[in-house]
């Protein structure tokens, strides 16, 4: 190594791995259900899929957090997008597909996809 | 990438209760469920709440699990990791108050602390350059050599307020500039001291073991301040996972360039050897560490000349504590004023404290400086154990003295402490309460210094055991008034006329207790008694006649057979038999032993 910049990849390739080990109050949580009912409606690649994305794209104030069952096991996988002062925004039926979607628009530009929440999936 | 990192504590606290194990056990178990593409398990630092290890954090729900056994790890990846449910049984309870989860800091022993010097340890792998890279590692040392000046750097670290966290608190970017400009150019050395021997201090150790590589990085730009190209750490064989750990730091670094030569194509050349002590308390002293690295026996040596002018090799040569460097690079990169916010007028930033004695949450805390006695002991460290009253402080170890409750509410800075008689030290801070004698504390450290005492000067070599002798006397009940007076005049002998900082400090645990705790050494001399009930020669255990319900439970566990009486009769304990071991007393239903 003999540049700023080598040092500096090196650091921003860790930053998005490292920055996973702290907390705040001002995070966005991303939260996954990862009980039996969400893992067999195929939860698993979506956390994985949601968790790459944000540490690649490195969204450090975005937490993605398992949790168990959200009580709903029949619109499973469920993500809840929880953005401190805002109201909750629940995901239904995600795939890993979707859950980029959500990170790009979501996450990225703050535009909720309406399509894909649960309000309207009931109504 | 990994969603999920889990942080095995691997201090030496924490391997020491089996953490070791449980990492092993945890990669088996994760590689079982087929998560070990999704789940990192990372071997960190101390995380400082020493008392609850073995300690498993994961992220990023930041769950603080607190003595986890081996048998628990099973549970924690079916239930955490794969089902995303918390096993709360094991989650520290603090956090997990009233059904919500409380971010670790927030908890009373993380509330009040302020990371600095440990602000990697318990967050990063230590083995592991890259994550030390990421958490803004070497960009201190990269920014030193492509725009600052050696005399920048050094103005800085003067500016900053920065001291000595070795115990003397001399001001660092003052060492720096007297090693740079007393001799101009030629062969200088940078020298790290951690050779740490306080009983019951491990602030260095804990660093080394946490973050290796902040030590590495500020040694470098050390360096570069003074114009020195070698550097040295002296650090204690006794600290086999610190050696392990900064070997491999230092073959990392090297392999980055950033160590060596040329670093950041700048032109400057640094690299850094270890130096293994063999455990002498002496050789925390700057000369006899030195002229131990030398390859000489660790014996101290007249000042002047300070090593500034001629140190290592009759180099000039800067010495620094672990923890003095660990604050440096922070220092370099946020600005001296960032560091003079925190603290107090003549002492800035933060202190170490390896808290331990008398005190629930025993382990290692990071306070800003002129934070009070109490909120260390009864806030962070969570009070004393079993109701006990605090009775003193202890601070830097055998050097130091003893804080009395009346000086409970001292704000923690350098000149503070010593106001009282006592000293900052290097951050041994021993809890004792009610049930501590002063006077056996005194002898226990006297005991310390008669054996560490290299014997190079008189004062200290024969002094100190003169001082032993007096105080075994009195903790046997055979002191007189005279010996009182003989031990304060012999305390101002060996302070004055010691060759190093050993001998001139060793009788200040005397001094301190003498002063704070005078009506002890009375109880001692003029009645012949122990008031905690600590020194034996002192006491005589006693069986109450009315309490005693002859059930002869005293009289089997007696190893000594002292104790005599049939069944359902008092019982009676022969004081010329006895050998004062409690366990009668322990052992009684009945409260009926009691010793005066």
């Amino acid at each position: 190594m003999k540049s700023l910049e080598e040092l500096k990849a090196i650091r921003e390739k860790m930053q998005g791995q490292v920055g996973i080990r702290k907390e705040s109050d001002t995070q966005t949580r991303v939260v996954v259900g990862m009980a039996t009912c969400g893992i067999a409606s195929g939860a698993r690649p979506v956390l994985v899929a949601l968790s790459d994305a944000v540490q690649k794209k490195g969204l450090s104030n975005v937490a993605v957090i398992q949790t168990g069952c959200i009580g709903l096991c029949q619109f499973e996988p469920i993500i809840e997008v929880l953005e401190p002062g805002k109201e909750k925004v629940t995901y239904v039926k995600v795939t890993p597909e979707k859950a980029l979607e959500i990170v790009d628009q979501h996450l990225v530009r703050g535009q909720v996809i309406g399509e894909y929440t649960i309000s309207n999936t009931i109504n | 990438m990994y969603r999920s990192h889990v942080l095995v504590c691997g201090g030496t606290g924490c391997n020491s209760s089996g953490s070791q194990t449980i990492m092993k056990t945890l990669q088996a178990e994760i590689e079982k469920v087929g998560l070990e593409n999704e789940v990192a398990v990372v071997q960190t630092g101390c995380h400082g709440l020493c008392a609850l290890g073995p300690i498993m954090l994961i992220y990023p729900e930041g769950t603080f699990y607190s003595m986890v056994k081996n048998e628990d790890v099973s549970e924690i990846v079916a239930e955490h990791l794969l089902k995303g449910r918390p096993v709360s049984r094991l989650v520290y309870s603090e956090t997990s108050k009233d059904g919500k989860v409380k971010p670790l800091s927030e908890t009373t022993f993380y509330k009040k602390q302020h990371r600095i010097a440990l602000r990697n340890c318990g967050v990063i792998d230590p083995e592991n350059i890259d994550e030390y890279i990421g958490r803004n590692g070497y960009e201190a040392l990269g920014k030193v050599l492509t725009g600052m000046t050696p005399e920048q750097v050094i103005s800085i670290v003067l500016d900053s307020g920065l001291r000595g966290r070795g115990g003397a608190g001399f001001p660092t970017g003052r060492k720096w500039s007297l090693a740079k400009d007393l001799v101009k150019g030629g062969q200088k050395y940078v020298c790290c001291n951690a050779d740490e021997g306080d009983p019951g201090a491990f602030m260095d150790r804990s660093v080394l073991e946490g973050d290796p590589h902040v030590v590495l990085e500020a040694m470098a730009i050390a360096g570069y301040a003074i114009g020195a190209s070698q550097g040295y750490i002296y650090v204690r064989a006794e600290y086999p996972i610190a050696v392990t750990r900064l070997n491999i730091a230092i073959e990392q670094a090297r392999n980055y360039g950033l160590l060596g030569k040329n670093i950041f194509d700048s032109g400057f050349d640094f690299d850094i050897e270890l130096r293994l002590g063999a455990g002498a308390f002496v050789c925390g002293e700057e000369t006899a560490l030195m002229t131990s690295i030398e390859g000489k026996r660790g014996e101290p040596r007249p000042r002047p000349p300070f090593p500034a002018e001629k140190g290592l090799f009759q180099k000039p040569t800067i010495l620094n504590n672990v923890e003095t460097y660990a604050n440096v690079p922070q220092i370099i990169l946020n600005g001296s004023d960032w560091f003079k916010s925190m603290g107090t007028e003549k002492s800035k930033g933060t202190k170490v404290f390896a808290l331990g004695g008398k005190v629930m949450n025993t382990g290692l805390v990071e306070i800003p400086m002129g934070t009070t006695l109490r909120e260390v002991v009864e806030e962070i460290g969570g009070g004393i154990p079993n109701g006990k009253k605090f009775k003193a402080a202890q601070t830097g170890g055998p050097s130091g003295g003893c804080i009395p409750q009346e000086h409970f509410d001292i704000e923690i800075d350098y000149e503070n402490l010593l106001s009282i008689g006592s000293m900052m030290g290097s951050g041994g801070l021993i809890v004792m309460d009610e049930d501590n004698c002063m006077v056996d504390i005194a002898k226990f450290f006297l005991g310390f210094t008669v054996e560490e005492s290299c014997g190079k000067c008189t004062p200290c070599r024969i002094g100190t055991k003169r001082m032993y002798e007096i105080l075994d006397k009195i903790t046997k009940g055979q002191g007189t008034m005279d010996d009182l007076d003989k031990l304060e005049k012999l305390c101002y002998h060996i302070k004055e006329n010691s060759l190093c900082g050993l001998g001139q400090t060793a009788p200040n645990p005397v001094l301190s207790t003498l002063h704070y705790f005078k009506d002890e050494y009375l109880a001692h001399v003029v009645d012949k008694k122990c008031p905690a009930g600590v020194c034996k020669d002192l006491l005589t255990y006693v069986i109450d006649p009315v309490k005693c319900i002859g059930c002869t439970l005293c009289a089997k566990v007696c190893p000594a057979g002292a104790i005599t009486g049939t069944l359902k009769e008092v019982h009676k304990i022969n004081p010329d038999i006895c050998v004062k071991c409690g366990a009668c007393m322990e052992k009684c239903k009945k409260g009926a032993i009691s010793k005066r």
